[in-house]
């Protein structure tokens, strides 16, 4: 009986589909010479266009759109170490699906990961962060992964999927604490990665990052940190249609890991100034 | 100024013909732009970067983004550089015919009007997106003017490509009762943020103070180009630094070409 490849079997590389996927490979097919020492097969096959695709038949889709999506992650280094935030909306389109998706999920007890994009995708990610887990679990040597193994880890599946056309629509924020010093880094779903001090991804990078440079400092105390993503949240819930105001922040500190409960943040909608502002201007609004 | 007639699209069948043909179209100055107002206490305050763009090349290192419209409202313009100078100057220019016409000071719904159905004719393609700010009998107003001729009238609004980034800045630091200091730190704060944010904005910073009977028009408000090498010219050289060898006098003669030649005193130059 052949051996049912995982899918991130070191053979097939990571996040690349076994012969589970009705995709003929050599170990099913008959017609293509099996490895030998003047032509040895790494376990996959060249890159090769999909039977059925050639066929005609254009049965297989990639994904060219994503459907449920989570918008921006903003995440910090301070003192202690690392906070990301998110809200917690999944919308479908322009509607407000899903109102309590957690968009930050714990990795381990050093690493947390926040996703925007196509939320299935990020699902579909965590269960690949989760075999590999389980794999430092049953090895049990007290090693797990670090944050910044996490990073390159997904860096390598995201810019793996590109090359094939069919990416994991995501744009992701790795944070935790590497070593005792705080790593913040983000994987975008065309494989592009850079670690920094403070990260945004989507509208935050708009609204948030002006914030963050102004603002930020490496020895922030946790106060002064909480405080800087509270106002960036609050300028992505007035500025970005795709949000709600009920948000999470997720903490790694030499404690661990800790995602808060949701909350929402104070909105100011009363200003004076907003109350009649086209008193004297007929036809405005 | 109001255009007699229906819309006429008789350049458009031609432009298409000269593009079907291979003709290029000319390649516009767009202002990548961070440009911003704000209601204040005693008025309004707009501020504008200074960076002007063609694609990828800065056209113009410091050019003038907040233009005059009337001696009591000014208006910041975002989009294509040739729209807004033109639609502001137009603008301007019949503010000042109707002022002439009503002996009154003008009103900025009137500017605001005339802009507002000026673009709607041209259904979005004079690209200007504008800020329009001004004090006038009414108190101070503030307005947004977009291409296809939509307005909104609001106590704080950026426009252009930086507005999300002084947008940020503004919604975070906004406070009711601002004071004219407050204001004008806050409105500088949201250029900066969109000069160091956003690759479409850039250079200096211009403000434009706006109160009943009185403008503040601050050029270059924050110099943020200068050079961080000064180079001194020119360089002034003590006599005695080259140490003379040799030393050799002529005399030259030294009467006017034209007295030379008239042989008699100069003429004055024949203007007529």
């Amino acid at each position: 009986m052949l051996p049912v490849p995982t899918s991130h079997s070191p053979a097939l590389g990571p996040g690349c589909a076994g012969p589970s996927l009705a995709y003929a490979s050599a170990s099913t097919r008959s017609d293509i010479a099996p490895p030998s020492a003047q032509q040895p097969c790494c376990g996959s096959e060249p890159f090769m266009v999909d039977p059925s695709a050639a066929a005609g038949l254009g049965l297989r889709r990639h994904t060219d759109t994503p459907y449920v999506t989570g918008t921006s992650v903003l995440g910090i280094t301070y003192k202690d170490g690392v906070m990301l935030a998110a809200d917690t909306l999944g919308s479908y389109g322009s509607t407000k699906r899903y109102k309590s998706f957690e968009r930050l999920a714990k990795v381990n007890d050093a690493t947390v990961l926040g996703a925007g994009g196509e939320l299935s995708d990020f699902q579909y990610i965590q269960t690949l962060l989760d075999e590999l887990a389980t794999e430092d679990y049953c090895a049990d040597d007290g090693m797990q992964l670090t944050p910044r193994e996490v990073y390159a880890y997904l860096s390598r599946v995201l810019y793996n999927r590109r090359n094939k056309f069919d990416p994991l629509w995501n744009s992701l924020v790795v944070g935790g604490l590497e070593g005792g010093v705080p790593f913040l880094g983000t994987v975008g779903m065309i494989g592009v990665h850079y670690t920094d001090k403070h990260i945004a991804t989507g509208f935050g990078q708009m609204l948030a990052r002006p914030l963050f440079r102004e603002r930020h400092r490496p020895d922030m105390s946790e106060e002064e940190a909480t405080e800087l993503l509270h106002d960036a949240l609050r300028v992505c819930y007035y500025r970005d249609k795709q949000t709600t105001n009920k948000f999470q922040i997720a903490k790694v500190t030499a404690e661990g890991v800790s995602v808060s409960e949701a909350f929402a943040l104070e909105t100011q909608w009363g200003y004076q100034a907003f109350v009649n502002p086209a008193a004297n201007a007929l036809g405005t609004w | 100024m109001v255009a007699s007639g229906p819309f006429d699209f008789d350049l458009c069948s031609r432009n298409a013909y000269l593009e079907s043909k291979g003709v290029k179209p000319p390649r516009l100055t767009k202002t990548g732009t961070t440009i911003v107002g704000l209601i204040f206490k005693d008025g309004v305050v707009l501020g504008a970067d200074t960076r002007s763009t063609s694609d990828t090349t800065v056209a113009d290192k410091n050019c003038e983004k907040i233009h005059f419209i009337a001696p009591n409202i000014y208006c910041c313009g975002a989009g294509t550089a040739a729209d807004t100078e033109n639609v502001t100057g137009m603008v301007s220019s019949a503010l000042e015919l109707h002022r002439y016409a009503t002996d009154r000071e003008s009103r900025v719904v009137t500017a605001m009007t005339m802009l507002k159905s000026h673009l709607f004719r041209y259904q979005g393609h004079v690209s200007a997106a504008l800020v329009l700010g001004g004090v006038d009998l009414r108190g101070p107003h503030l307005f947004t003017v977009y291409p296809h001729g939509s307005t909104d009238s609001l106590p704080y609004a950026t426009m252009g490509s930086g507005s999300l980034n002084a947008m940020a800045v503004f919604e975070e630091g906004y406070k009711e009762g601002l004071d004219r200091m407050g204001a004008v730190k806050l409105v500088a704060r949201a250029i900066r943020s969109g000069i160091f944010n956003d690759l479409g904005s850039g250079s200096n910073v211009d403000v434009c103070v706006i109160t009943r009977g009185k403008v503040d028009y601050m050029r270059n408000y924050e110099y943020l180009m200068d050079k961080t090498v000064a180079r001194e010219t020119p360089v002034v050289y003590p006599p005695g630094t080259a140490p003379v060898l040799k030393e050799k006098r002529w005399k030259i003669n030294s009467t006017r070409p034209s007295e030379a030649a008239a042989g008699g005193s100069a003429e004055a130059m024949d203007v007529s």
